[in-house]
């Protein structure tokens, strides 16, 4: 008798385990894509990725179809090559553009792809040829500086009248 | 006697480290008897039926248990001996989180693949043997110490043993639960042809029930013989221990290496 | 020249003594390995001790994982606000427990809790001469007795500090979205986008199972290798804790640096 009661909480102590694991891989965690048969992988060239990392997310009108698997440096070209790897059932036409965004302000970055009107898809192993770089701060806050500065040298004379 | 031996040391000495227990040892248990091992506190009797189940093993010397040594058996064979041995240690040593039941069981369950209902007969027929058939369900806690000597006295039965070690089986007991315990051992002894060893202090009631005696003292076997020679024995040191006085050829005070002036610190006569 | 030599000396003796033990653990370690059969063939017995290390735990584990939660989930939301990420507090709370707090805070509250029981256990019953008892009838003790605590140990752990993260979890929830007022369906998504399955969770878990085992090994040689009195087996219980609380921070550290 006393026996089967410890099986009984033994069991229930496994469920709970059980139910707690499955808890943090469905609902903490992100289940990504797995590799193999249900993702396809694309490829896209960018000037400067800024902050890009690896496993960043690559989304769709905000939606995460994919993370980014592979960040290297194409030496012929010197531009960065990023390797996306998608999920199946998110299929793009030929003509779609890729840009790198960051999430508010000081957020993530991640790549934002834009459906073009090609009736044909790209196919795994294919390039996004329409890219446009990161924002990197420095140089958007050098370029606001500059256009400030001179700003200001047209300003300034007009105000001491 | 020797040439019906079941159990036989020969010159055996034994340390702890550098303190030595016990010094060039011979003696003889004969198959189905009821041998007494006697001494004070601390001479070595223990450790001599730790020789014979193995659990420590002679320096020099052989432990012989039905023509095998002891020393020199393999732990496959050690196991093997210890099966066919019951041990019923000074407190009984039963398992505090199994039952009584469950206790019992414990070397049956450990050693045969037995169906749990020939398990139960098997107990339930130990316990009756005890005189303690009905207490199956409690736990040892709950048991008086004279009871759960007996519960353990069952278990060290419950494989039907050859050899059978007890070590100072009436520690601790009233005088009722002594002659209890006392009868039980002879009468499974007589019952079940088990060669026995007792190791005790215990003169009056160990004298009522065994074989023969051998008093152990100073790691060296003192004085031996059957119940009545020792009654009898003209020895000063027999005498001592059968009549229980204080001083004699067992001196009262331990043998200190500082004479006592000396360990009072003060130093006139012997600087 | 003694008063300067007796401190050295004694630090010489010390280290010379935990490497002894070091090496005897080891010793006992794979013993426990060898003799671990009987612990599997017989699993009745690991289960009794599942019980009595894991079940029996539950408790503890349950309330500390909520209010260490809603800790996370307070202090962190004070600090993230401060830089006006408030929404980031699901990816803290969670990143911080399956990292770091689950495995190692679990693993302390193990040990405390079922650690020091199992070493007060095995050690009275060396003190009882119930080990030796077991021993005569033939019975390996490590095998009987240590092994299906060990293994006991090894299982119940990685659950443990799994239950432990859930319910950091449902704190941290507690105070960011029913208390403080975030947003839902931001706490879940930060924690979704941020935390990575085999990275984060696997990993957390894989902490866990090494803790299990360096505690519960050391709770039961401990156990063990007490002196069997009533003084030795209250030593050789607070030295579970104490030895486990180390063992576990410096694991923490060598498994941190190998796995992140």
């Amino acid at each position: 008798m006393k026996r089967s009661t410890i099986d009984l909480w033994v069991g229930l102590f496994v469920a709970i385990g059980i139910a707690a694991v499955t808890f943090l891989s469905l609902k903490v965690a992100n289940l990504t894509p797995q590799s193999g048969s249900d993702t396809y992988t694309l490829t896209a060239d960018f000037d400067n990725i800024g902050g890009l990392k690896v496993k960043a997310p690559v989304k769709s009108s905000g939606v995460v179809v994919g993370r980014v698997t592979k960040i290297e440096l194409d030496t012929k070209r010197y531009v960065a090559r990023a390797t996306l790897t998608l999920d199946k059932q998110y299929q793009f036409s030929r003509d779609t553009s890729a840009e790198i965004l960051t999430a508010g302000l000081l957020g993530e970055q991640y790549i934002g792809l834009v459906q073009g009107g090609d009736p044909d898809n790209l196919a795994s192993g294919d390039s996004i040829s329409l890219t446009s770089s990161a924002l990197v701060l420095e140089q958007l806050i050098g370029k606001f500086m500059t256009s400030f500065a001179e700003k200001g040298s047209q300003d300034a004379p007009a105000k001491t009248e | 006697m020797s040439s019906d031996s079941f159990i036989e040391l020969k010159n055996v000495s034994f340390a702890y480290g550098d303190r030595p227990i016990l010094q060039d040892i011979s003696l003889t248990i004969p198959r189905g008897k009821l041998v007494a091992i006697m001494g004070g506190s601390g001479s070595g009797k223990t450790t001599l039926l730790r020789l014979i189940s193995g659990q420590v093993l002679a320096q020099k010397g052989q432990v012989l248990v039905d023509g095998q040594d002891v020393g020199r058996m393999s732990s496959r064979d050690l196991y093997q001996h210890r099966r066919r041995m019951g041990m019923l240690f000074q407190f009984g040593a039963l398992f505090t989180d199994l039952s009584v039941f469950d206790n019992v069981a414990f070397p049956i369950r450990e050693h045969t693949r037995l169906p749990e209902s020939m398990i139960r007969d098997l107990v339930l027929m130990k316990l009756n043997a005890v005189g303690l058939r009905g207490t199956e369900a409690l736990m040892p806690a709950e048991l008086s110490g004279g009871m759960a000597r007996r519960i353990a006295l069952a278990r060290a039965i419950a494989l039907d043993p050859q050899i059978m070690l007890y070590d100072e089986p009436f520690t601790g007991l009233d005088p009722i639960s002594l002659g209890t315990i006392a009868l039980l051992i002879k009468k499974l002894n007589d019952a079940l042809g088990t060669s026995a060893v007792m190791v005790t202090h215990d003169v009056h009631k160990s004298l009522e029930i065994v074989d023969h005696v051998y008093f152990v003292a100073g790691g060296k076997i003192a004085a031996e013989g059957t119940p009545d020679e020792v009654r009898h024995s003209s020895s000063p040191w027999v005498q001592q221990f059968v009549q229980g006085e204080a001083d004699g050829p067992v001196h009262f005070a331990y043998p200190a290496t500082q004479g006592l002036a000396e360990a009072f610190g003060i130093k006139g006569e012997t600087a | 020249m003694n008063a300067l030599l007796n401190p050295i000396r004694r630090l010489g003796a010390l280290s010379i003594n935990a490497i002894w033990r070091l090496g005897f653990i080891s010793r006992f370690f794979v013993a426990i390995l060898l003799n671990s059969g009987q612990s599997l063939l017989r699993f009745r017995l690991t289960i009794r001790e599942v019980y009595f290390a894991g079940v029996l735990s539950l408790i503890i584990i349950i309330v500390s994982g909520l209010f260490v939660g809603m800790v996370l989930g307070l202090q962190g939301y004070n600090t993230l606000a401060r830089f006006g990420s408030a929404d980031a507090l699901g990816a803290l709370v969670a990143l911080s427990l399956l990292r770091e707090l689950g495995p190692v805070l679990a693993a302390l509250l193990f040990a405390s809790r079922s650690g020091s029981a199992m070493t007060a256990e095995i050690g009275l019953m060396k003190a009882t001469e119930q080990l030796e008892a077991m021993s005569v009838m033939a019975v390996n003790p490590i095998a009987r007795v240590v092994a299906p605590r060990f293994w006991a140990g090894v299982i119940s752990m990685p659950i443990l500090a799994a239950l432990f993260n859930v319910m950091g979890i449902l704190g941290g929830y507690l105070v960011g979205v029913e208390m403080i007022g975030l947003d839902a369906g931001t706490f879940w998504s930060q924690m979704q986008n941020n935390v990575d399955l085999h990275y984060d969770v696997v990993n957390g878990l894989i902490k866990s199972l090494f803790f299990g085992m360096a505690v519960t090994l050391v709770a039961v040689f401990e156990g063990y290798d007490a002196t069997p009195t009533a003084a030795g087996v209250s030593s050789a219980t607070t030295r579970t804790v104490v030895t486990s609380a180390l063992v576990i921070l410096a694991l923490d550290f060598v498994l941190t640096a190998f796995m992140f």
